[in-house]
């Protein structure tokens, strides 16, 4: 097999481009659907015997007094999802609405109640923030540290892309965007990571071995020869996160979602959008130059 | 031939043994029990407790498996959940409040497995069902306490030592007086040099304003990190003391940050009473004791704490209340006997003075004040017996002492008994009202069949993801795939064991780490794979090509997997309990895949063509 990946480039990073360009706006303009982590306030689920009238729900809480609420279905028509917006600091609101919906003829199991105080909701906006930027740059110095650092520039890079672009579909689609949702972008930083390393590194290599050629072709014959490995391990990956879309409940659909689509898009970038940087930052014979030993270390492992 | 040293079988073999080893308690499922303990904590539960649960349990013709004494309770196991409610509803019914029955989920790992660290798998709270509180502690409000009995201290202070001052105030916790002349102003300023007016000891910062006469004072910022050390560690003693009335087997209270406070309740359904019981108020009571001839309107008869002592009649005055009591401490007095020391806030102190001021030689009570809820047996409507539960107060006289002089914020009681019991009397004082007011900030409960949902669930899709992978391993790399499988298998089982013997917590969000990291892990062997396959393509012969492909992939493989740990690495620090629990099984996996899927398949490798002199190879 030997596709001329290099010959599309092009399209692919306007296309690339229209895609960022577009999440940024989104993110910007529409935001992000924020779930209960983050936002803060008060979330019921009630299972029932039989599916109930959501709208005649959202009567008895409107005729209680309450505001600003949310009903609906959650997996199934049985399931009810009762959401509050922040109401400051009352953590008794669950109890209270379950209580209130018993004893209007609405009697389900209690499936949870959670309460996040407005406090707690913006730390966690924070600290996520926070450690997204800090495992950037971890991750910029590590691969600076092990290669150079136009390959960390590329990995970055493509890092940066994926994460915008699955942040502005959370914001498109208005997804709820959670403390899961976070953690699937996470593993997709380092999933997206793993792709751009091996292809950096045979990269590296080829640099080091085929001095005939030309950089361009260079990273094509690279391409091709790590395309089998990036077409499996994407398809391994994705056999369980779609087994854990369909087959994992509710609860874990935002996080397998999230990563689904993270691994397409990180199986992309690898493939794109560190190669063309390398390109255009002009790597060259000369910064393989240093002869890195840490390959030879590791020559006797198995 | 391919060098392959036997010693690598050997770590191979024992750590997959050990792994077997540590992941074989959670094939025995856990059996239904209930533990029972005495309500009174200072009582451990004995044999005779033993006995008694026995005879109750055997009337109801339900059979116990296996009862045992074990850290002051007794765990009484059942072969079915249904006997499991019905002990515990006869238990409740026949020894009502003297005890607290708490139904738990006791594992069944064989002694032998025990013996050696052997433990199942913990369930996190969104798998088991229970609640999860986070809860605030206001240390700003008890500074500003503090701060306000400063000022008092120090007002009383200048007006006895005869020193005049304009003005005095508190700004951002900073008490200032402002003096008329400079000759005030250095007196002032000996006070505040010499005599510490704080009864804890804490530590000052002083500004001299020598030019406009003032003086400022405010805690430092050691004694504010004490102050709110104090709080946090107090009110986190008093919550344990709490979470233990409600018979939770296996609760957790453990301090999050600086001023957080994490209280998780594994089973318990009912928030409402939970919360009840967390957020209630024991508090202490000082009155003086009636007068003999006082009318039966003005006094109460209560009981010791200590039924030795019997009753005494209170006033229905009350001077101070336990909030007031900023420190309690035991010491001895000038002979020689225990006393406790009582330092009240500036305005229980002036109560405490007016009270007391005219009334030496009268005697003082403690009274502590304890919300309290007690079990009865009602008929309901059907005429069936059912325990009804209700909450009351109940007060009873801790102590009661002849008050010497009059007394201020500081004052002693004397005649408590042994040092023993004063420093019982002492954490009574303390423990018993909270040092700072709290709220709860986050509230997480999860509803016993959404527990049982999200296992069900997360196993399933662990199995088919699994099994999908498999089948295409086997199906797309033939007999190399099947040395992939039984290095992914291995991991399964290496991640189940390592997590268990850590004591790890498995969380929904851990189930998926898990499946994500069935996934992820064969990247290795795909990669190896790969390698053999083109240095075959470059004419090497098949030993060689084995030997080159293992080592070339390594580096690329140990690169890769480190870039994905730093980031699991920092979702565990950001991270809250389920998601917590997703980076700890992200990590376990990524090492035991890299030792499986590089070490293991080796191995298999190896033995399947390490001694075969091979012409052809199939991958």
């Amino acid at each position: 097999m030997n596709i001329n990946f290099m010959r599309f480039r092009k399209i692919a990073i306007t296309i690339s481009l229209i895609l960022f360009v577009g999440s940024i706006g989104s993110i910007f303009t529409k935001g992000l659907s924020l779930g209960l982590d983050f936002s803060g306030g008060t979330l019921v689920e009630i299972q029932y015997e039989d599916s109930v009238d959501l709208q005649e729900i959202r009567g008895v809480l409107s005729d209680n007094g309450y505001e600003d609420f949310q009903v609906v279905n959650f997996g199934s028509s049985l399931d009810v999802l009762i959401k509050i917006a922040d109401q400051p600091g009352n953590s008794s609101l669950g109890d209270q609405i379950f209580t209130l919906l018993s004893s209007n003829d609405f009697e389900g199991e209690l499936k949870r109640i959670e309460f996040v105080g407005p406090q707690i909701g913006s730390e966690l906006r924070d600290q996520g923030g926070l450690g997204m930027l800090v495992a950037l740059g971890m991750i910029l110095l590590y691969v600076a540290f092990r290669f150079q650092y136009k390959f960390a520039l590329g990995a970055v890079a493509a890092l940066g892309h994926d994460v915008v672009i699955i942040l502005g579909l959370f914001s498109i689609f208005a997804w709820d965007f959670d403390l899961s949702v976070l953690a699937a972008l996470l593993a997709v930083i380092g999933y997206s990571l793993n792709d751009s390393i091996v292809v950096s590194d045979r990269i590296r290599e080829n640099f080091r071995s085929e001095r005939a050629l030309g950089s361009e072709d260079l990273i094509n014959l690279s391409l091709n020869q790590t395309l089998s490995r990036t077409v499996i391990t994407s398809l391994t990956t994705l056999l369980v996160l779609f087994a854990l879309f369909f087959f994992g409940g509710e609860a874990v659909r935002g996080f397998s979602l999230g990563l689904i689509i993270g691994v397409l898009i990180g199986t992309y970038s690898s493939l794109y959008i560190v190669t063309t940087i390398l390109i255009s930052l002009n790597l060259s014979q000369e910064d393989m130059a240093v002869p890195d030993v840490e390959g030879a270390e590791f020559d006797d492992m198995p | 031939m391919n060098k392959f040293p036997t010693w690598r079988y050997f770590v191979i073999i024992a750590v997959l043994m050990l792994g077997i080893l540590y992941a074989l308690p959670n094939l025995y499922p856990a059996q239904p029990a209930i533990q029972v303990a005495y309500t009174d904590s200072s009582k451990s539960a004995d044999q005779s407790l033993l006995n008694t649960i026995r005879e109750e349990i055997a009337k109801q013709d339900i059979e116990i498996s296996e009862i045992n004494l074990k850290n002051n309770n007794i765990v009484a196991q059942f072969s079915s959940v249904e006997d499991q409610l019905i002990a515990k509803t006869a238990l409740q019914k026949a020894l009502l409040d003297r005890v607290i029955v708490a139904l738990k989920l006791e594992p069944t790992t064989p002694d032998w497995l025990a013996s050696i660290g052997g433990r199942p798998l913990k369930l996190g709270l969104d798998l088991s069902g229970g609640v999860h509180f986070l809860l605030e502690v206001d240390v700003e409000t008890a500074l500003g306490d503090k701060v306000d009995g400063l000022l008092n201290s120090y007002r009383k202070k200048f007006r006895t030592e005869n020193i005049n001052y304009i003005s005095s105030s508190i700004s951002d916790d900073q008490v200032s007086f402002k003096f008329k002349s400079s000759e005030d102003y250095e007196k002032a300023l000996d006070i505040f040099l010499t005599d510490t007016l704080t009864p804890t000891g804490f530590q000052f910062d002083l500004v001299e304003q020598s030019n406009i006469s003032t003086l400022k004072v405010s805690y430092s910022e050691i004694a504010i990190k004490e102050l709110r050390d104090y709080a946090v560690k107090q009110n986190l003693m008093t919550l344990r003391n709490r979470v233990n009335e409600l018979g939770v087997s296996e609760p957790v209270v453990q301090r999050q940050g600086a001023n957080r406070i994490v209280v998780e309740l594994p089973g318990v359904q009912d928030t409402a009473a939970a919360k009840k019981i967390i957020g209630k108020t024991a508090n202490l009571e000082f009155r003086l004791e009636a007068k003999s001839n006082a009318s039966r309107l003005r006094k109460t008869e209560f009981d010791y704490k200590d039924e030795r002592y019997g009753t005494a009649f209170l006033e229905n005055d009350v001077i101070v209340t336990g909030d007031r009591v900023t420190n309690a401490n035991t010491g001895f007095d000038e002979s020689g006997f225990a006393q406790v020391n009582i330092t009240l806030d500036m305005q229980g102190g002036r109560a405490m003075q007016r009270a007391t001021n005219g009334n030496v030689g009268r005697r003082l009570g403690v009274l502590f004040v304890e919300q309290k809820s007690k079990s009865t047996l009602v008929e309901d409507e059907f005429g069936n017996e059912v325990i009804e539960q209700t909450s009351y107060i109940e007060k009873n006289i801790i102590n009661l002492a002849t008050v010497q002089a009059v007394l201020g914020t500081n004052f002693r009681i004397t005649g408590v008994g042994s040092p023993q019991e004063a420093s019982e009397l002492a954490l009574l004082l303390r423990a018993g009202a909270l040092a700072a007011p709290m709220k709860f900030v986050e509230e997480r409960t999860v509803g016993p069949s959404l527990g049982k949902e999200n296992i069900e669930l997360g196993m399933r899709s662990v199995m088919i993801g699994f099994l999908m992978v498999i089948l295409f391993m086997g199906f797309y790399y033939r007999l190399f795939g099947l040395a992939a499988n039984v290095a992914l298998t291995s991991n399964l089982v290496l991640i189940t064991g390592i997590m268990s013997l850590l004591g790890a917590t498995l969380t929904l969000p851990g189930i998926a780490g898990i499946v994500l990291t069935v996934g992820m892990a064969v990247d290795a062997n795909v990669l190896i794979f790969s390698r053999i396959r083109e240095e075959l393509k470059g004419g090497k012969n098949p030993h060689q090509a084995i030997q080159d492909g293992f080592s070339r992939a390594f580096v690329t493989i140990f690169d890769a997997n480190i870039t994905t740990l730093i980031a699991a690495l920092i979702l565990y620090a950001i991270g809250t309990g389920p998601i917590k629990g997703f980076a700890v099984t992200l990590s376990i996996g990524i090492i035991t895949s890299m030792f499986t899927a590089i070490m293991g398949t080796r191995a298999i490798v190896q033995l399947m063509y390490g001694s075969r002199n091979i012409q052809e190879l199939k991958i």
